[in-house]
């Protein structure tokens, strides 16, 4: 009985190996214990992910600002929700999404399926007052209520968004990508993989760039993430000198019972304040959470705001110690390790090629436009 | 689902902040005073070592240490009474110095009361410090505590005065660790005469707090977390209820408790020291009440490093160290116990290793 029962979980450990299997480069997708994968789900998931009658104006999906043709992003500054309304953050890429420790640039939701339940219910996305229209609109749907009973043997009226965000966010553990040039080089033995321009870039990545230190690179694979937040000086300007000001606003309105989604998508002061709108903590004033680099060339623009537009630009945000020009003023909240790099024209170029040895196969083909 | 986990974690944690009185921005009012216009908090920074390199050149990490802190300061909310600047501004004493770290603390939004430590003090004999900022040991009332401040850092006048080549010679000579020609910190005759003086105004039910770089209490002599009329200071203090000691110099957390006397130290916003413990060939005599900071993690540049506010709402001291790239901690005052308290490390079985690791 115990050998059939081992044999049992083995059997079933192995088929959820093989629906996430690592791509080179990367560890195996971490998957909660309470929602394994199941290609039926992840199929669920798939369709809700791009089901656009889960908005106000029936035409936002998941996909319309993390589409798959445009490496899981929408390329814009800022996203465009329900009746065109903006925000005011860039969408992050959904690809090794699943790898975050913390969802969202300043982290306030702690796992894909918290995530996922945000968008359709903030005033400037999906639009929607509540998750009941999601709900209905599954229920009276014959094609959904069948899944649902398959995946989670739920009868139509047990259905709830725990249910949908337990899907989507099973269909977004399968949106994974390693096997770059840089993975080819680095953990598969190739050393041709890189041209000399992205090894040189490489040198600097790890040395005078000090990019690493964030966007961390380990011996047997790379998240790109420390998974941590960093105030890097982005966005300072729209707060500076009223930075207490923005703080003090943030906190009375937390107070009175302000939803850290909705305040921050909508006040772009407050947005700025980063991480410490959801653990007021002094310290992560303008802190956002370090983002994974992997594929990078196709989800221009950059940084939590979109503002900048290359990674030409970035180098040199990074390059003056955290602004563009090296004559704009310095946040005074700025992370230790941000500072000045004196790096050539060279090395700037180099880092830039190296960063182009990032984009992983199935998303060469967008690169190109780039 | 872990989410709701999440939020209700949060919830829980808000509410015992909140019954604490001590969230990192807001401060819960309690009763000690009069009436609740006299509870308050102030800020303290320390420890900045501002050091010139040449021109209009500082060494960026020690600025942007305490920028921060200034930064992180004027976000407090209630805005505190004043703040507290607990000594060693310049790393040598040079005029730069100490006018670049003043042009930053200027940022800072009320009034700042300074402390002297011996790098501000012993290229001039603390002239320029004392041009710039006043008198070096001094008393004022607030909202019914005495504040004192003195000047821990002195030493035999005669190894001061003793004939020097240049003051920079005797600040090399005191900015030195283990240094064999150190000399010990100390408060001194004359200003334990004024001290005793002042006191005598003061009410033995009125709250003391006393400012000074140096521990007024006796640690480790080699780095100077030590101060040699430490125990006829404390004598002088002995007779008041509730009296707290605030100093810096350390760069670490350190808390202690003896008889009446709370000690509490501060961080510094330039870099963390490791405990005394650390260098083995000597005794030492770390407060066994301290939980020790966890060790620095060299990748983040500003851990170990951070800045504390401090609530006065029962008349003895809650101190709140704000720490960048780490976890804030509270140190309060627990009456029950009658000594400070970490509120979440206290128990041997709540630390995290590397709190007792080298």
């Amino acid at each position: 009985m115990q050998t059939r029962l081992l044999f049992m979980i083995l059997v079933l450990g192995l088929s959820s190996q093989a629906i996430i299997a690592a791509p080179l480069g990367l560890p195996p997708v971490p998957v909660p214990a309470n929602n394994p994968q199941t290609p039926e789900k992840i199929a669920l998931g798939d369709r809700l992910y791009h089901d656009e009658r889960f908005s106000a104006d029936g035409k936002v999906s998941c996909s319309t600002c993390h589409a798959r043709e445009k490496g899981f992003t929408d390329n814009l500054r800022v996203s465009k929700g329900f009746n065109g309304l903006t925000g005011t953050r860039n969408a992050p890429t959904v690809i090794n999404a699943a790898y975050y420790t913390s969802q969202f640039w300043d982290g306030r939701e702690p796992d894909l399926e918290g995530q996922s339940k945000q968008p359709p219910i903030n005033p400037v996305e999906g639009g929607l007052k509540s998750h009941d229209p999601i709900i209905e609109v599954i229920r009276g749907d014959k094609d959904y209520t069948s899944a649902f009973k398959q995946v989670f043997n739920v009868n139509a009226n047990e259905i709830n968004m725990d249910h949908v965000s337990m899907a989507i966010a099973s269909f977004e553990r399968t949106i994974v990508a390693g096997d770059s040039a840089f993975d080819k080089y680095m953990y598969g033995g190739d050393k041709s993989a890189l041209n000399e321009a992205q090894q040189r870039g490489l040198a600097v990545y790890l040395g005078k760039g000090r990019c690493v230190s964030c966007h961390v690179i380990e011996e047997t694979q790379a998240l790109f993430t420390d998974n941590r937040f960093h105030n890097i000086g982005v966005g300072f300007k729209k707060i500076k000198g009223k930075e207490s000001e923005t703080a003090a606003q943030m906190l009375a309105a937390k107070r009175k019972g302000a939803d850290v989604d909705k305040t921050v998508l909508t006040q772009e002061n407050m947005s700025e304040l980063g991480r410490f709108a959801v653990t007021e903590n002094p310290t992560e004033v303008g802190a956002f959470k370090t983002p994974t680099i992997r594929n990078i060339a196709v989800t221009a623009p950059y940084m939590h705001d979109g503002s900048l537009e290359t990674l030409e630009e970035v180098v040199d945000f990074y390059n003056n110690g955290g602004r563009l020009k090296e004559s704009d003023p310095v946040s005074g909240f700025i992370s230790g390790g941000i500072k000045p790099l004196n790096l050539t024209d060279q090395e700037k170029k180099d880092l830039v090629a190296f960063m182009n040895a990032l984009t992983s196969p199935e998303y060469q083909a967008l690169a190109k436009k780039f | 689902m872990k989410k709701s986990m999440n939020r209700r974690d949060f919830m829980k944690k808000s509410a015992a902040l909140v019954a604490a009185g001590s969230l990192p921005l807001s401060v819960v009012e309690m009763s000690f005073g009069k009436s609740n216009s006299e509870n308050f908090t102030f800020a303290y920074i320390s420890d900045s070592h501002i050091t010139h390199v040449k021109g209009n050149d500082f060494v960026r990490n020690w600025d942007r240490g305490l920028i921060r802190a200034v930064a992180e300061t004027n976000l407090m909310d209630p805005k505190p009474d004043f703040v507290f600047y607990g000594g060693d501004i310049a790393q040598l004493g040079k005029p730069e110095e100490i006018d670049h770290g003043l042009d930053i603390l200027g940022g800072l939004n009320g009034k700042v009361h300074y402390v002297m430590g011996e790098h501000d003090y012993y290229l001039d004999l603390g002239d320029y410090w004392k041009k710039q900022l006043g008198p070096d040991y001094y008393s004022f009332d607030h909202k019914g505590v005495h504040f004192v401040v003195l000047n821990s850092i002195l030493t035999h006048e005669k190894w001061m005065h003793k004939k020097w080549d240049k003051g920079m010679d005797r600040m090399l000579q005191m900015a030195r660790l283990d240094n064999p020609d150190g000399q010990p910190f100390m408060v001194g005759d004359s200003q334990r005469e004024w001290l005793q003086k002042d006191l005598a105004k003061v009410g033995k039910d009125t709250p003391v707090v006393v400012f000074s770089h140096s521990p007024i209490q006796k640690i480790h002599k080699g780095w100077n977390f030590w101060t040699d009329d430490a125990e006829q200071v404390q004598a002088l203090l002995k007779p008041f209820d509730k009296v707290t000691v605030i100093y810096g110099h350390v760069h670490q957390i350190q808390y202690n408790q003896i008889g009446n006397i709370s000690f509490h130290s501060a961080m510094a916003t330039a870099w963390p020291w490791p405990y005394p413990s650390a260098y083995s060939q000597v005794e030492t005599y770390l407060p066994k009440l301290t939980v020790e900071m966890n060790r620095a993690d060299p990748f983040n540049e500003r851990d170990a490093t951070g800045w504390q506010f401090i609530n006065m709402h029962t008349g003895n001291v809650d101190l709140n160290y704000v720490l960048p790239e780490n976890k804030n901690r509270v140190v309060a005052f627990d009456a029950s116990q009658g000594k400070p308290v970490d509120r979440d490390y206290q128990d041997a079985d709540k630390r995290i290793p590397p709190q007792v690791h080298y």
